[in-house]
């Protein structure tokens, strides 16, 4: 099964046709989706693809060139700030202001790419783990942007502001809509990029960076355009977080909100769009919806209650969350280590070779 | 004031130098970075709380009960999480020991609730002596002072002359040069996580009695604990104490002129170290074979 015969065949942007025809029925569910759900659903659904462009820009970095951060909440905080920032003070139209935050996050990525290039594994975690925080604590000290309190992100508008060209967008439908549209070019640019010469280069350092220097990658470039690339997506979908939130202070984006946004990555499957795109979704859907009443969890919930009020504490349950995380994370390395991605392909493999 | 400074930078220093053993420790048997470390201490501090303030238990006691539990908690998540893992990568182990924090911070979350709460611990930060006119230090300084040095000399002939410190450094140079050397490398990581635990477990009783006691308040020393430990050198401990000793330093000094980046100070310091030399000030440096 999936024999790649010829280099054109392992460079197509849809293996098959079954794929290419699955994949425009997923995106026409999507584009139809606020037909069938309640639009009090579509919050959810606005912050799983937030999460999903920024998974994907983290597995761009984790995943294909093998760099470890846990510094990403810090570039999504860039890219929140920036976003709101630049069009209340320079009143920019939020495309524009979307694409500059990307691109502060970008530069933001490079500096921490030079260093990267002598670290690797822990230390580099370490690192990251550092330049996230510290973001956090910078934002957190200056008032421009806005303290300890947070800010409210500036009313949605796509044209200039404050002019007849105004063209404003509210209501979680409208958002979701640009989100969409938005979060589809971001992937399919992601996947794009993995067929060409720089992914390819990328996929080289990650399985041995001393072997690709030696085929002529150069290490200094490519390890830092993936760590600009990453950033650029945290930054870009930081940006729409603040839209679809409205209102976040610095302590949003602490040192769990990294840790989450590596998990969905290794849950979803290390190296793999696909997976990326479904970590998120899990994740997010755990963390939005299931998990936030614990109680209320069909078949759980009550024994929760009845172990917690014998041996811990029923109001100390909202920490299930945590408990759970944790716990997904330690299952997926020591059972799964591909992710949801490895459990598709064995899945995949089972039905295509069935009776053998 | 400026010996103040000193003499608090230094207290402050020992306590991150002395977690940033236990950080080290099993970076230097296993190459594994413990991320739950502080999650550890946090939980292992917990537990003397609990039985302090519900069993009212004599302090003497409940320190050795923390003690027996710090280094039961670490074997157990040697054996359960650790050891089932299969090669795990670099990544896959950070994750095990994310996921081993996010699970012990949730379970303290669960038990214990989010409200901060004062540690009743033997030695005040608030009772001081003047040693010298004009220079006053707390009993806690002296305490985390005696404990520094005292579990430094311990490790440092433990490391050197004991056969189970011997065999520690063995597993740590080649696994499986170790394994046919007739170690138990298992045995041998089981011992290495619990030893670490109960220093992590000391100095986070010491954390908590100079702030307050809360699901996340292992988390900032942890951070500053870890800088130490990369500023002097993962693989040495010496290195590391002195380290902690020297961020210390740097810290409160900074904190004195702009007490409003304190908290980052250690970050920054880390990024710097980390670019700079990666190795740390004291350790000798590997350079990776191909």
């Amino acid at each position: 099964m999936d024999m790649k015969r010829d280099y054109y065949e392992d460079i197509e942007l849809f293996s098959s046709g079954t794929v290419l025809f699955w994949s425009v029925a997923f995106l026409v569910f999507l584009f139809t989706l606020p037909l069938y759900i309640p639009s009090y659903n579509i919050y959810l659904f606005n912050i799983i693809m937030v999460h999903v462009i920024l998974a994907v820009g983290l597995n761009i970095l984790v995943g294909y060139t093998g760099q470890i951060s846990l510094g990403h909440a810090g570039f999504f905080a860039i890219g929140a700030y920036g976003t709101a920032l630049l069009m209340i003070h320079l009143h920019l139209p939020f495309l524009m202001a979307l694409i500059i935050a990307g691109l502060i996050s970008a530069f933001f990525g490079f500096i921490i790419g030079l260093p990267a290039l002598r670290l690797e594994g822990p230390y580099l975690a370490i690192a990251t783990l550092g330049f996230g925080l510290t973001i956090m604590h910078i934002i957190g000290h200056w008032d421009i942007f806005g303290g300890r309190m947070g800010i409210s992100t500036p009313p949605l508008d796509l044209g200039l502001q404050n002019s007849p060209y105004s063209f404003v967008i509210e209501g979680d439908v409208k958002i979701y809509y640009l989100i969409l549209v938005i979060t589809v070019l971001m992937v399919v640019c992601a996947r794009n990029l993995m067929r060409t010469r720089v992914g390819r280069a990328f996929v080289a350092i990650r399985d041995d960076d001393i072997a690709a220097e030696v085929m002529g990658v150069n290490l200094t470039i490519f390890k830092t355009m993936s760590f600009a690339l990453s950033a650029f997506y945290a930054g870009v979908a930081g940006g729409l977080y603040g839209f679809v939130v409205s209102f976040f202070d610095p302590f949003t984006f602490n040192l769990i909100l990294s840790i989450v946004f590596l998990v969905m990555v290794v849950v979803g499957g290390l190296g793999s769009i696909l997976g990326a795109v479904m970590g998120a979704t899990l994740i997010t859907y755990l963390q939005f919806d299931l998990l936030k009443n614990v109680e209320e969890l069909p078949y759980m919930g009550e024994i929760l209650v009845q172990f917690s009020r014998k041996w811990l504490t029923v109001i100390g349950l909202a920490n299930f969350g945590s408990v759970a995380l944790g716990l997904i994370m330690l299952g997926i390395v020591i059972f799964e280590p591909l992710g949801m991605f490895g459990i598709w392909i064995r899945m995949k493999k089972y039905w295509k070779t069935w009776p053998f | 004031m400026i010996e103040q400074l000193i003499v608090e930078g230094l207290a402050i220093g020992a306590c991150y130098g002395l977690f940033g053993v236990a950080v080290a420790i099993i970076y230097k048997t296993s190459e594994v970075v413990n991320f739950a470390q502080g999650e550890m201490g946090m939980i292992a501090t917990f537990v003397a709380f609990h039985v302090l303030t519900v069993y009212h238990v004599p302090f003497w006691l409940a320190f050795i009960i923390t003690m027996v539990f710090a280094m039961l908690l670490g074997m157990l998540i040697e054996i359960c999480f650790l050891r089932p893992a299969k090669d795990p990568t670099v990544l896959g182990l950070i994750i095990i020991t994310l996921g081993a924090e996010m699970l012990l911070m949730g379970l303290a979350g669960w038990k214990w609730g989010a409200e901060q709460k004062d540690f009743p611990f033997l030695l005040s930060v608030q009772k001081t002596h003047e040693i010298l006119p004009g220079l006053t230090v707390n009993e806690w300084s002296m305490g985390v002072f005696v404990l520094a040095a005292v579990i430094m000399v311990f490790l440092f002939l433990f490391f050197r002359y004991s056969r189970l410190g011997i065999a520690m450094r063995a597993t740590q140079q080649n696994v499986n040069a170790a394994k046919i050397m007739g170690i138990k490398v298992e045995r041998v990581f089981s011992i290495t996580w619990a030893m670490s635990s109960l220093i992590g477990a000391v100095a986070a009783m010491f954390f908590a009695a100079r702030s307050v006691l809360d699901p996340n308040f292992m988390m900032e020393p942890f951070m500053r604990a870890f800088a130490a430990a990369v500023l002097g050198g993962l693989t040495s401990i010496p290195g590391v104490v002195v380290g902690g000793i020297l961020l210390g330093l740097i810290e409160n000094f900074f904190g004195y002129a702009w007490p409003e980046w304190k908290p980052i100070v250690a970050f920054v310091v880390i990024i710097i170290i980390i670019t700079v030399r990666p190795s740390g000030l004291f350790a000798k440096h590997y350079i990776k074979k191909v």
